[in-house]
């Protein structure tokens, strides 16, 4: 059987004494795109964080790709850890000047060794990230003059150009128009039907019962429920998730959901 | 970013600026020399009165001034990194401060020149452990705490200078206020100084790509594989280090930390090549070692006999060229 590139075993998360889940088993396969889904301050961001070892969990396993974390993430493991998985964050920073190509090729650090500079190898498939968020033609592009969306386009181009097989996205969508928002979530499909496994936090289950074949719901009280969308995204659950009534619509096979 | 070849040829330039800044700095002077006594004199052999001047007083010198520029730059542009700032300088964290009061507190006591310096270095020292020890209090390392650690030491040292300088005798004073303005003439030899840039950089150069990172934030760069808290340990306790061995040589010179490091990244701005500090960290301490040797140069000879506190012409160009630089960047700082 193939090691999973995630695995948690009786994992507990806590922030600031804020217990956020307990007892977490689960499994990520290569191929399989999951949604996390749960209200605000459910701890669905902390939750990711920790899933790629950028903080402690308080107790528990936690593997990728088989390396036990918070361990393998830190020291001499970090760079090799970074080739593996990767991780979108929800800000993006830009206090320096710096081109949108310097800004994708960054995503090539880890596969750099300490004397190399980027190669035509790496610029190629920086190009092709930016290709692929349609970014092309912004290479020469300021950073700090992009839009909102741009920027957020950027920053998944980047996490593309790292290569990972895990992807960790926390709020891929933010900033992004509808057209967009589509883009990226069949983007993030293709590279899962590539053998990649997509883990992303969403805010609408819509989307996530669209694109994702499995979720996770975090419902902020310890509690939690893992498996197949279809099963698992259902009006019951997300009306006891969000604490609203929310009501099911249907038009050929998608399903989307709005508020009572 | 710039191509390794083209970072390679900026560097061979500047390294011939900086040639070209430590010739200048040999030639001029109140006493004339030829260009052959700068040759007998480099070439190690002993000659009239301008070889002797050029060996015994103007190559040490100029060597501890580049040095001493070329610290401070690198320093500067490591402390930018670390507090992701582009407006931080050597001195935000407290370092010059502690220094001041360590070489303040030798001249009241009257001590050596020797000494001084010693106590300069101890008190800069002190300054950045006690920032460390304060700002890493709970372990969490925050740029916040950091800086208003560094920004309250700094204040503490500064009324401890004022407090000084008001009951120091009359003949301490002239001392004293060169020693705070930054000045050359009291460097008694540019070894420790140069042998210290290139630690620095030799440290630096090989966690160049580690600090681009870094400078994009922490997050990114945990996640891209770098050991955030031991590289910014690492860059604050280097870039501490360097400071000290500048105001050790030369006392709080100012302005080079800052601009030196805005100037060489505007310049790689325009060519294209944004903030790479594989090439910014080697290019500030070749531009900040020679902007350093010129202003020193000009500061003992543009009203020769009277020599100048270089400090007081760094400060003088700085200040028009920083507010020049600001008011071309409006996007930086939204």
């Amino acid at each position: 059987m193939n090691t999973p590139l995630l695995q948690t075993t009786r994992l507990e998360v806590n922030i600031g004494g804020h217990r956020i889940c307990r007892d977490l088993d689960w499994r990520v396969e290569a191929g399989e795109s999951w949604a996390i889904l749960g209200r605000n301050g459910a701890g669905k961001s902390t939750l990711l964080a920790t899933l790629a070892g950028l903080r402690p969990q308080q107790s528990g396993g936690l593997r990728v790709a088989g390396l036990a974390l918070p361990h393998a993430s830190l020291g001499a493991g970090a760079r090799a850890m970074a080739r593996v998985r990767g991780y979108l964050s929800q800000h993006q920073f830009d206090p320096f000047a710096s081109t949108v190509m310097e800004t994708v090729l960054v995503g090539r650090h880890p596969h750099l060794g300490r004397w190399d500079w980027e190669s035509a190898d790496d610029r190629r498939i920086a190009e092709a990230a930016l290709n692929e968020l349609g970014l092309n033609g912004l290479a020469e592009r300021e950073v700090q003059t992009l839009s909102g969306g741009e920027r957020q386009r950027l920053a998944v181009a980047q996490l593309l150009a790292q290569e990972p097989q895990l992807l960790l996205l926390d709020e891929p969508l933010t900033h992004l128009d509808l057209s967009h928002q589509v883009a990226v979530m069949e983007l993030l499909t293709r590279r899962a039907a590539a053998g990649a496994a997509i883990i992303a936090v969403l805010h609408d289950p819509g989307f996530a019962a669209r694109y994702c074949r499995q979720a996770l719901l975090l419902f902020g009280n310890n509690e939690w429920l893992a498996g197949p969308a279809a099963e698992v995204i259902t009006a019951a659950n997300l009306s006891r998730l969000y604490g609203h009534p929310l009501r099911e619509l249907g038009a050929n096979g998608d399903r989307w959901f709005v508020p009572c | 970013m710039p191509t390794r070849r083209r970072a390679l040829l900026s560097l061979a330039a500047l390294i011939g600026l900086a040639l070209l800044s430590l010739l200048v700095a040999l030639a001029a002077g109140s006493l004339p020399v030829s260009a052959a006594d700068v040759l007998c004199a480099l070439s190690g052999n002993t000659g009239g009165l301008a070889v002797e001047v050029i060996n015994g007083l103007r190559l040490p010198r100029a060597l501890a001034a580049f040095a001493c520029g070329g610290l401070l730059a690198l320093a500067g542009t490591l402390m930018q990194v670390l507090l992701r700032n582009p407006l931080a300088d050597p001195y935000v964290l407290g370092i010059s401060g502690g220094a001041a009061v360590g070489a303040l507190s030798a001249v009241l006591a009257g001590l050596t020149l020797a000494l001084m310096n010693l106590a300069a270095f101890a008190g800069a020292l002190a300054a950045m452990l006690l920032v460390f020890g304060l700002a890493h209090g709970d372990s969490s390392w925050t740029r916040s705490r950091l800086l208003l650690t560094g920004v309250i030491v700094a204040a503490g040292c500064g009324a401890i200078v004022a407090l000084i300088l008001s009951v120091a005798p009359e003949e301490g004073l002239r001392g004293m206020l060169f020693w705070l303005m930054g000045d050359l003439g009291h460097a008694i030899s540019p070894w420790p100084a140069l042998a210290t840039l290139t630690l620095g950089l030799v440290v630096t150069l090989p966690f160049a790509r580690e600090l681009n990172l870094l400078s994009r934030g922490d997050t990114l760069a945990q996640a891209l594989g770098v050991s955030v808290k031991q590289v910014k340990r690492g860059i604050y306790v280097l870039a501490s280090l360097l400071t000290a061995v500048a105001v050790t040589t030369a006392g709080s010179i100012g302005f080079i930390g800052l601009v030196v490091p805005h100037l060489v990244r505007l310049a790689m701005i325009r060519l294209g090549w944004g903030n790479d500090q594989r090439l910014l960290l080697p290019a500030s301490a070749l531009f900040g070692g020679s902007l350093l040797v010129l202003a020193d140069t000009l500061a003992r000879t543009v009203i020769a006999p009277q020599q100048l506190p270089v400090g007081v012409l760094t400060a003088l160009l700085g200040v028009p060229v920083f507010l020049f630089l600001l008011g071309r960047q409006p996007h930086e700082h939204q």
